[in-house]
């Protein structure tokens, strides 16, 4: 079947091509297909099936999940994912390693820079690539701007799903500044590319520090706001005390990380654990919750972002005695810069090298995992020796938190489960990529 | 209406024509499905909330419900998973409805050529305005609203039968 020729303003609606829709993604199959998965009572019809998604406006993006509900009462919880599976770990194999760092911008949306980072770590760790200090602490202040960022975005919409609208105008009120912020470091709100294998694309412009510090200045004033309206709230605590609660030993058991895991009281964060970009030199706590419900993800979030402030200060103090560049001085992997290209013949054919062809990675295999503010970002890097990698994997913290909430959500009300939905801060990119 | 308005003065009554009251009751309440995918739709959140505050053009009313909807935002990369769906929200929408497809990989693809996504929305849907960028500013998700609203307030009221249900 031809689609329409008239692309823009077009009047008729194109016949669907058989391209598109032809997959026949609904489900078409009968309730013995699902044996095994819900209970039996699901089959005689004494409970009831019920879709929720992918078009949902509290599911944050395109997940569906299949309930089965006895009642009010969810019984069974089955995720079903890939709705925004977007084959970026297979686009990655095409490309060379400097350009896969602008696909990863794409898989966590909410934190792009995690992502550049996980990918520059690995990138680093099989070529050997040094990244001076203050690159290092450059990527540590973007880093954790990253992960207030994402965290705001989380705390409004969550908010915003029990029922909090204001919440949720305030964060991004805040999260604006942020953004303003990475414009000015990236040229891009969102997807700057930034941090990229041997250190940062380029230097902070000169206004960045003050825009910062200003930041900085009014933020903690902000949590305690956004604490005002949540965390004492009578309806707040009776919708997210006591619900969605995991155990540690489970919680480990499902492979969940970042603030999920530490809501459950389970101390392991990958910042102090395995230190990356020189997270051992900074000074901070790690917040651990008792009861592993959605209150205490919650509050975790919060203080975390005051952790991130804290972190965010020391960095800014170490920048001034940082040695090094904002990124490495090795040319076989890192361009050169501008204005060397019009002096040095040697400049100009690193220059070209590396923007036509790359550069080359060892036929080896290596896996990085970071804190991203969702979890554990891992990535999985097998190099040709070539200059395109042979496969790249990431674990996400998303997957593994949607693949819990069967776990999570059996035995509590549907309204409840829009709550744990929110606390587990999936994010549909980085789940499907 | 905006004329319409200032030529008031104390008179208390007001003649225009059908075509341009209907319009002007459209793009001054158009109220958009309650619908996001991917990273655009973050930025259609921030266009929504109070820097940028959507409101300020009549269409901070998202509705979750696509019966209730005039416009569809396809904002984000659309797979060939999410495209029955899509469709179907489409379908379900009632007349006059539009669609603004926001960002590079709901217009063309943007830098996914492969197996997993629809090389843009058009494929699936008619689309009104086309928004570039990955993703698009507020700024620039506002001006294809706007293009959208002088669209809408072109439209005459007896080409509505020669068009058919859109």
């Amino acid at each position: 079947m031809a689609t329409t020729s008239k692309r823009p303003l077009a009047l008729e609606i194109p016949e669907a091509t058989e391209n598109a829709l032809g997959q026949g993604q609904t489900w078409e199959g009968s309730l013995e297909d699902l044996r095994g998965l819900v209970s039996d009572r699901a089959i005689t019809g004494e409970t009831m099936l019920l879709n929720l998604g992918p078009h949902h406006p509290s599911t944050h993006g395109v997940l569906r999940l299949l309930l089965e509900l006895d009642g009010e009462e969810i019984v069974t919880c089955l995720p079903d994912v890939g709705y925004l599976h977007t084959g970026i770990e297979k686009n990655i194999e095409s490309k060379s390693y400097e350009k896969a760092v602008t696909l990863t911008d794409r898989m966590d949306y909410l934190a792009p820079m995690s992502n550049n980072a996980v990918f520059s770590l690995a990138v680093e760790k099989l070529t050997g690539l040094d990244v001076p200090e203050r690159a290092q602490v450059i990527r540590v202040i973007c880093l954790e701007l990253t992960r207030l960022n994402s965290h705001l975005v989380w705390l409004g919409t969550h908010a915003m799903d029990m029922g909090a609208m204001s919440v949720f105008l305030y964060c991004f009120r805040e999260r604006e500044f942020i953004l303003d912020m990475f414009e000015k470091l990236g040229g891009q709100r969102m997807m700057t590319s930034y941090i990229r294998p041997g250190g940062v694309w380029r230097d902070l412009p000169e206004d960045f520090l003050p825009a910062l510090e200003k930041f900085l200045g009014y933020f903690p004033n902000r949590i305690d706001d956004y604490e005002k309206l949540l965390t004492n709230n009578p309806i707040w605590r009776d919708r997210t005390e006591g619900i969605g609660v995991i155990e540690p030993e489970e919680a480990i058991a499902l492979a969940l990380s970042g603030p999920c895991l530490r809501g459950s009281g389970v101390n392991f964060d990958i910042r102090k654990a395995m230190p990356y970009s020189g997270y051992e030199n900074y000074d901070f706590n790690v917040p651990l919750g008792e009861h592993g419900d959605v209150f205490d993800r919650y509050i975790i979030r919060v203080h975390e972002m005051r952790e991130s402030v804290k972190i965010i200060q020391q960095a800014i103090k170490k920048l001034s005695s940082a040695s090094g560049g904002f990124r490495s001085n090795n040319r076989k992997f890192v361009p050169p810069p501008r204005a060397e290209l019009g002096r040095s013949m040697e400049a100009v054919i690193h220059h070209f090298k590396l923007w036509t062809e790359g550069y080359s990675v060892p036929d080896e295999e290596v896996y990085v995992a970071i804190e991203s503010p969702r979890g554990e970002i891992g990535c999985y890097l097998h190099g040709t020796g070539g200059n395109k990698p042979r496969r790249v994997h990431f674990k996400t913290p998303s997957f593994m938190h949607i693949s819990a909430l069967g776990k999570l959500c059996s035995g509590y009300m549907l309204a409840d489960l829009i709550g744990i939905v929110g606390s587990i801060d999936c994010v549909l990119g980085d789940s499907d990529r | 209406m905006g004329v319409v308005s200032s030529k008031l003065g104390d008179l208390g009554v007001v003649t225009t024509t059908l075509d341009v009251a209907v319009n002007w009751a459209r793009t001054g309440a158009m109220w958009p499905l309650l619908f996001g995918l991917a990273c655009c739709a973050i930025e259609m959140m921030s266009t929504q909330a109070g820097n940028y505050d959507l409101s300020r053009f009549g269409m901070e009313l998202n509705r979750a419900s696509p019966r209730q909807s005039d416009l569809i935002i396809v904002a984000g990369r659309v797979t060939r998973k999410m495209a029955p769906v899509i469709r179907q929200l489409y379908d379900q929408m009632a007349a006059p409805r539009y669609v603004i497809s926001m960002g590079d990989c709901a217009s063309c693809g943007g830098v996914y050529n492969n197996y997993a996504i629809v090389q843009g929305v058009d494929e699936i849907i008619p689309v009104d305005v086309y928004v570039a960028g990955c993703p698009p500013r507020p700024e620039q998700l506002i001006h294809g609203i706007l293009t959208l609203h002088e669209r809408v307030q072109g439209e005459r009221l007896k080409n509505w039968v020669v068009e058919g249900a859109r």
